[in-house]
């Protein structure tokens, strides 16, 4: 058999990597393994691009890089938004290097000024004469098949199933995070703190609702914000001091497996799911009586009551979004080799909410996904220690067992104790479906 | 103050930070003090805006404590820092209110294992006179590439 193409021509071997309640190491380590989840998986799945609040004018833009190609998010002069790849019809070039900014009415190429507007169609050639017959005219920037839900724009590169389809009921979340809003609209705000991770985006993503981790991984770190409040407060006499935010943000990570258990976990049909169903590590925040007021007044007590009791832990959008909506930030997985992996980490301020929440939604950001968090430090360290150990041989297989039960296998929304694996066969069983040629 | 004393006290701090003394690093520190490493170039703002650290002495002093945990995974191995500084110049002076704004450009190294990694980076030490002593009221590093996709970072610049 050809070298690198042991999965790509044996369909079999590849469906095989996924067990009912385990899979084999290669879907972590091999490289080809990885060429193709990018043409498969990442290519008919629905992938966050970014949010339409960061193009708000026509002309503005963001670039990204999804299932590995380059792509732009551009707000059209009809208003709407678009994305296209980011390549020149001509010689390839990207027709624009920065992050994000305004382009105006059109996209100029810097080689060869080859002008597109800024819904990819072709507006201009110099020298037009000598192309006669070749229909780069009808090239322009290639167009990506795209979807809003309030305001997260997801992208399709190839055929693939309808976004109410693929997301379904998922986007509860979605939604849970918006309402915050008294206004019921998101911003995202305070820039992207990016963390290269060395190591596979599925450990990454798996991790979120792996909630037999924190308490071990991070009790260096969560462990000794409990042990220093303890400390603050020993022997102090008068009225309880005020926890300090850092605190209550550090603390429940090294909450017990009973807290994680409790928490109950959900999952949805391709890969989507959630742990926090009952509550989560964000419950027991103080409260901003400013908010509560600007909330009620919004919606009226009960919804606005029914919004902020609604407190998820992590909801994977999968493969590369994943959301807290109780604390207004997302990550969002960008793949770049089998073992490397930006994770961008982004904030919302709530449109119509006091300046607190996005302060509180910033010190958790740079608290946990900031590359200098020793939260992240921890996970991070277990996520290569994992890249490096799955070299070994002896055991191909890694478990996802805890509370398997085969009744799952042909549940479409299925909700259990928080401690179960299910959401990493749920994801894996996506994966499946999605890897097929 | 003179500058000299000045200058003498930011080397003084790095090599604390580089012989990984960080308990008397700590106490360098003011009740209210900072340690910032922005995001963004250019960034005013640590509340609203992201930032790669901001920290009061509460954090500090977990940071701290958490080196010494034997589960601290991350540092096994441990990490290991070198500051090479440039000549710390005084910015501003304000010897009636004794404080004092010090920049000093550096190039950062951290190993652990096998890995190393390099920053270029510049300190803005905001420096104020308590009880005869200087302390460190805000100490900001500005690290030219802190926009990048950054590794883990887990010492002090």
């Amino acid at each position: 058999m050809e070298r690198g193409r042991r999965y790509r021509d044996d369909p079999e071997a590849l469906a095989g990597l996924v067990a009912d309640d385990r899979v084999h190491r290669d879907v972590y380590v091999d490289p080809e393994v990885f060429q193709l989840e990018m043409e498969r998986l990442w290519s008919r799945t629905w992938i966050y691009v970014g949010h339409a609040s960061q193009v708000p004018q026509p002309g503005d833009f963001i670039t990204a890089d999804i299932a590995a190609k380059p792509v732009i998010m551009v707000r059209h002069t009809d208003g709407k938004v678009r994305v296209l790849m980011n390549r020149c019809a001509h010689k390839g070039t990207k027709v624009v290097y920065d992050v994000a900014g305004n382009t105006g009415k059109t996209f100029r190429c810097p080689y060869h000024a080859w002008t597109y507007r800024t819904d990819g169609t072709l507006l201009n050639i110099p020298l037009k004469s000598g192309y006669e017959g070749t229909k780069l005219e009808a090239q322009g920037l290639t167009p990506i098949t795209h979807e809003a839900y309030r305001g997260f724009v997801f992208a399709r590169l190839a055929d693939g199933p309808g976004f109410g389809e693929y997301f379904g009921d998922s986007l509860s979340s979605i939604d849970n995070l918006a309402d915050r809003s008294p206004e019921g609209e998101l911003e995202l705000a305070g820039g992207c703190l990016r963390y290269l991770h060395n190591c596979n985006w599925k450990m990454f993503v798996e991790n979120l609702n792996d909630t037999m981790h924190p308490m071990i991984v991070h009790a260096s770190s969560a462990g000794t914000a409990k042990k220093l409040w303890d400390e603050m407060l020993k022997g102090r006499e008068g009225p309880p001091a005020d926890k300090p935010m850092a605190i209550e943000q550090y603390a429940p990570f090294a909450n017990d497996y009973k807290f994680f258990d409790d928490m109950g976990v959900r999952v949805y049909p391709h890969g989507h799911g959630f742990s926090g169903v009952n509550f989560s590590i964000h419950s027991s925040y103080s409260s901003i009586p400013e908010y509560e007021e600007a909330m009620k007044k919004a919606y009226g007590e009960e919804r606005a009551r029914q919004i902020l009791g609604t407190v998820r832990h992590n909801t994977v959008y999968y493969p590369s979004l994943t959301i807290k909506g109780a604390i207004q930030s997302i990550r969002v997985a960008r793949p770049l080799a089998a073992d490397k992996t930006v994770i961008e980490s982004w904030t919302f301020r709530l449109k119509g909410a006091p300046a607190k929440l996005l302060e509180r939604t910033v010190m958790y950001n740079r608290l946990i996904n900031s590359p200098m968090s020793v939260v992240g430090h921890d996970d991070l360290h277990c996520y290569r220690s994992a890249q490096e150990g799955l070299a070994a041989s002896g055991n191909e297989w890694v478990s996802l067992h805890r509370n398997f039960d085969p009744a799952e296998l042909s549940a479409e929304e299925r909700t259990c104790n928080g401690t179960s694996e299910i959401s990493m066969r749920n994801q894996f069983r996506a994966w499946r479906e999605f890897m097929a040629p | 103050m003179s500058e000299a004393e000045l200058v003498r006290f930011v080397y003084k701090e790095a090599r604390l930070l580089d012989e990984k003394r960080f308990d008397e690093w700590y106490e360098l520190f003011t009740e209210d003090a900072h340690y910032w490493v922005p995001l963004t170039p250019g960034q005013s703002d640590p509340l609203g805006h992201n930032s790669l650290a901001y920290e009061d002495k509460l954090l500090l002093k977990l940071r701290i404590e958490r080196l010494k945990q034997p589960n601290a995974f991350s540092q096994k191995p441990g990490s290991r820092c070198l500051h090479v500084m440039q000549t710390p110049e005084v910015e501003k002076s304000d010897p009636a209110r004794g404080e004092f704004l010090v920049r000093t450009p550096f190039m950062y190294t951290e190993t652990r294992g096998d890995e190393s990694q390099r920053y270029a980076a510049t300190a803005w030490h905001t420096l104020v006179r308590s009880n005869g002593n200087l302390r460190i009221k805000l100490k900001k590093v500005d690290i030219l590439n802190a926009d990048a996709a950054l590794p883990s970072i887990q010492l002090f610049l």
